[in-house]
């Protein structure tokens, strides 16, 4: 007998201990993904017991299934539209009024639904004793006793699972939620309403999709009329007159009404199964909770907590990222000697080795800081840390939870974006997104230490100091800009669950870490080599460079173009020009270099955008080195470095020299500051956010408001500078 | 009163839940419905939002929110 293939689906409450169950039945064979449209993570595994393939989908956690949030969004529609043979629903022995709700509402979808009462063992500890064979007969469910944390009653769960899938009988539609008399009389004209107008069209039971009209859910509203426009129009006509009807009648939004009574019918069976010792629990969680959220201690310690990611994700990261470097240094170099000189060797070197390199030598900070974020997950701390930043947050149209992402900002935009993830709200999280950016990342700092450096001296850390607050400023302004325009509508409420504090797994939080990070890998990999190998063709390109004889003639030519707008810098050219004839070979390949560069694409394009950056002080090769720093930040100093002849950027004080020379004055340095500190996100960033709102749209509205702004702040800097009178 | 005004250490029945459609109906999904018993477990630090037990478990609500929460037979 060929294997048969079933696939079961886990639903469950968040934290109720669904993911450790996920991970005992399936191991390590995961497979992480995105639900389609949406970046809700997916995972499947499979497994082969007892002559069955089985497919195990880890369900979104959620607490009901009603459309709000894209996880329950997510969850319905797999249950809905994939129809798995059977629903393991993980009932939390602790919390099982709540559990409940969600139960009744997967049965109504009529799923062949099995029960993991888990945890029952702390709950009892806590005086909660559950009679599961009577929650079993009660709902006509099975029970299975399980202990995630503990791998306890994985193979009955499996078994038991399996025997429903097999069974012929179908799921007793008698044991569900009744609801009030009113309100199954309009249940039940309007499922009879139903049938008589769409025969099997529709593919849900019409009891279910009548209860759901009933609660004005927009997405069923939609499939009706999808799938049949006219009856369906007919139909949301007699829905909308039983609803108004009920709320007449219960002087309530039915939806409420039905809530209530779903409680209701939940109050009646937890009555007949739960028996209670002790009513006011004390126990170890709480005693943390009464430390960590103190009144007075819980700010530091929650700021030396994000310290303390802080220094493992960028101190201790450090030394991997800089072995990561040289091996890629290595590749590098080995590749070069290796092979043949030409345009080959050119595109392996510096534009596929150097763009992949950008991106893997960022791993170790990834997957140190998702390991902090999922033991601050894990161990329940996450929830306190929104609760304690909640208000501050608020304050800029934000959740408590975007604080992290937000913070982390600071460091590294690509983890800080993804960091976002943790937020439930949609509109929450593309806004915490979106200000991301004006974080001032570790990447800009050696742009600001060259400039600062060499324009303002001792003032250098004042200025670069008073660079980050703009940035924070900026941020807070957008904030609360989008939050009245772009992404209005109702705040997400702040019902949180606090739950209790557990001890990690450290199973659980590698497989957390590995899991996004492999996706971080994986996706953004693909678009930074494509992004680099662009950049790399657009400065490599034409490669015709004048040889050194012509050098000087050249030279004298651009300088005679350019005398007319710039004295300055074609001062510094020529000058450049006839240093570089008399000194050694280093000297002039450096200056190959240079023209190679300024006549390349990109060196054109900088002369192109010259106009647009003049009335911010920049000229076309402050230009390019902004344009070339889409790559990475860090870019900029590199590039300005070649294009002023100084070397590769690493004699800070070389360049802050050649950029005097070339006409750049404290004011125009200022300004290109604030342009790098607000400008386009860098290659990785852009990325991670058309990763993490899955839209191109978002991704573009980034790129152009942050350029917008930066080039408005930038303007004002200049100009305003100029009429203040400064220079 | 208003679940808003209570102290630290208050218990209360739920008597009516408003605000907004969204927020009511998450609130209530929680498990926050009429009848049902609450307590204030504490305040945040910048006493926004706060901390509530009920049926066992701990939810956080802003004082905003808790403020279109109508209780009754405080103790």
């Amino acid at each position: 007998m060929p294997p048969q293939h079933l696939t079961i689906a886990l639903a469950g409450n968040p934290n109720s201990g669904k993911t450790s169950i996920f991970n005992n039945l399936t191991g390590t064979r995961q497979k992480v993904g995105n639900w389609p449209g949406v970046t809700v993570e997916k995972k499947e595994g499979h497994i082969t017991r007892s002559g069955h393939d089985l497919t195990i989908v880890d369900l979104p956690g959620t607490y009901s299934l009603t459309p709000f949030s894209i996880e329950e969004v997510v969850a319905r529609n797999f249950l809905l539209d994939e129809r798995p043979d059977v629903v393991i629903d993980i009932i939390d022995a602790s919390n099982l009024e709540r559990s409940l709700y969600l139960a009744t509402q997967i049965r109504e979808l009529d799923c062949k639904v099995l029960f993991a009462l888990n945890m029952a063992d702390m709950a009892r500890a806590r005086g909660t004793k559950i009679d599961g064979r009577k929650l079993s007969e009660l709902l006509d469910i099975p029970v299975v006793f399980t202990v995630g944390n503990r791998n306890e009653g994985m193979d009955e769960l499996l078994e038991q699972a399996i025997r429903l899938a097999e069974s012929t009988a179908p799921p007793d539609r008698t044991r569900r939620v009744k609801y009030s008399a009113d309100i199954e009389e309009a249940i039940g004209r309007l499922a009879f309403f139903m049938e008589s107008k769409i025969d099997g069209s529709l593919p849900y039971l019409p009891r279910w999709v009548a209860v759901k009209l009933l609660e004005d859910d927009a997405i069923v509203q939609e499939r009706l009329i999808a799938a049949a426009p006219d009856a369906g129009r007919q139909i949301l006509q007699a829905a909308q007159a039983l609803r108004k009807h009920l709320a007449d009648r219960f002087d309530e939004d039915p939806q409420i009404v039905m809530t209530d009574e779903r409680y209701g019918f939940i109050a009646g069976i937890v009555r007949e199964v739960q028996t209670s010792t002790t009513q006011q629990r004390v126990d170890i969680s709480r005693s943390i909770d009464l430390v960590l959220t103190h009144r007075l201690a819980g700010f530091p310690i929650f700021i030396f907590f994000i310290w303390a990611m802080f220094q493992l994700t960028f101190t201790l990261g450090e030394y991997p990222v800089k072995w990561i470097e040289a091996g890629v240094e290595l590749t590098s170099g080995a590749s070069a000697a290796l092979m043949p000189e030409g345009i080959l060797k050119s595109l392996v070197v510096d534009g596929i080795i150097a763009g992949v390199g950008s991106v893997i030598v960022f791993m170790p900070n990834i997957l140190i800081l998702f390991f902090c974020i999922a033991l601050f997950e894990d161990t329940g701390y996450m929830a306190r840390s929104a609760f304690l930043m909640d208000k501050i947050m608020h304050l800029i149209g934000l959740h408590g939870k975007s604080f992290i992402p937000m913070l982390m900002g600071f460091g590294c935009n690509v983890p800080a974006i993804m960091a976002a993830r943790t937020l439930e709200s949609e509109k929450d999280r593309i806004l915490t997104i979106l200000i991301t950016p004006f974080m001032s990342c570790s990447a800009k700092l050696p742009v600001y230490v060259v400039l600062a450096g060499a324009f303002f001296g001792a003032r250098a850390g004042t200025v670069i100091f008073g660079l980050y607050l703009l940035g924070i400023a900026l941020s807070i302004l957008t904030g609360r800009l989008f939050r009245s325009t772009l992404l209005k509508g109702a705040d997400a409420p702040f019902v949180m669950e606090l739950p209790p504090y557990r001890m990690p797994m450290a199973k659980s939080l590698l497989i957390h870490m590995w899991d996004r990070s492999q996706l971080f890998l994986r996706k953004m990999g693909k678009v930074i080599l494509l992004g680099s190998v662009i950049i790399w063709a657009l400065s490599s390109f034409p490669r015709e460079v004048p040889i050194p004889g012509e050098e000087a003639a050249w030279s004298r030519q651009t300088a005679a173009a350019a005398g007319a707008g710039n004295p300055a810098a074609a001062v510094a050219q020529t000058k450049g020009a006839e240093d570089g004839s008399a000194e050694t070979a280093d000297e002039i390949r450096r200056m190959q270099k240079t023209k190679q560069t300024e006549n390349s694409y990109i060196g054109r394009l900088g002369r192109f955008v010259e106009p647009l950056f003049a009335p911010l002080g920049i000229d076309w090769r402050g230009g390019v080195s902004l344009i070339s720093g889409f790559v990475a930040k860090e870019i900029v100093v590199s590039t300005m470095g070649v294009l002023h002849a100084t070397g590769n950027g690493e004699e800070e004080d070389a360049l802050g020299n050649a950029l005097a020379a070339s006409g750049m004055t404290a004011l125009s340095a200022l300004s290109m500051m604030v342009f790098v500190l607000l400008y386009l996100p860098c290659l990785a960033t852009t990325a991670a956010i058309r990763r993490e709102t899955g839209s191109y749209r978002w991704m573009f509205f980034s790129i152009g408001y942050s350029t917008t702004v930066a080039w408005v702040a930038a303007f004002l800097v200049f100009q305003g500078g100029r009429l203040l009178g400064f220079s | 009163m208003r679940l808003s005004e209570l102290k630290e250490g208050q218990t209360a029945t739920v008597v009516r839940v408003g605000g907004n459609g969204l927020l009511r109906r998450r609130i209530q999904e929680m498990g926050l419905v009429k009848g049902t018993d609450l307590y204030v477990e504490k305040y945040a630090p910048l006493k926004d939002p706060m901390e509530l037990v009920l049926k066992g478990f701990h939810i956080s609500l802003r004082v905003e929110e808790a403020a279109d929460i109508v209780v009754e037979n405080v103790r």
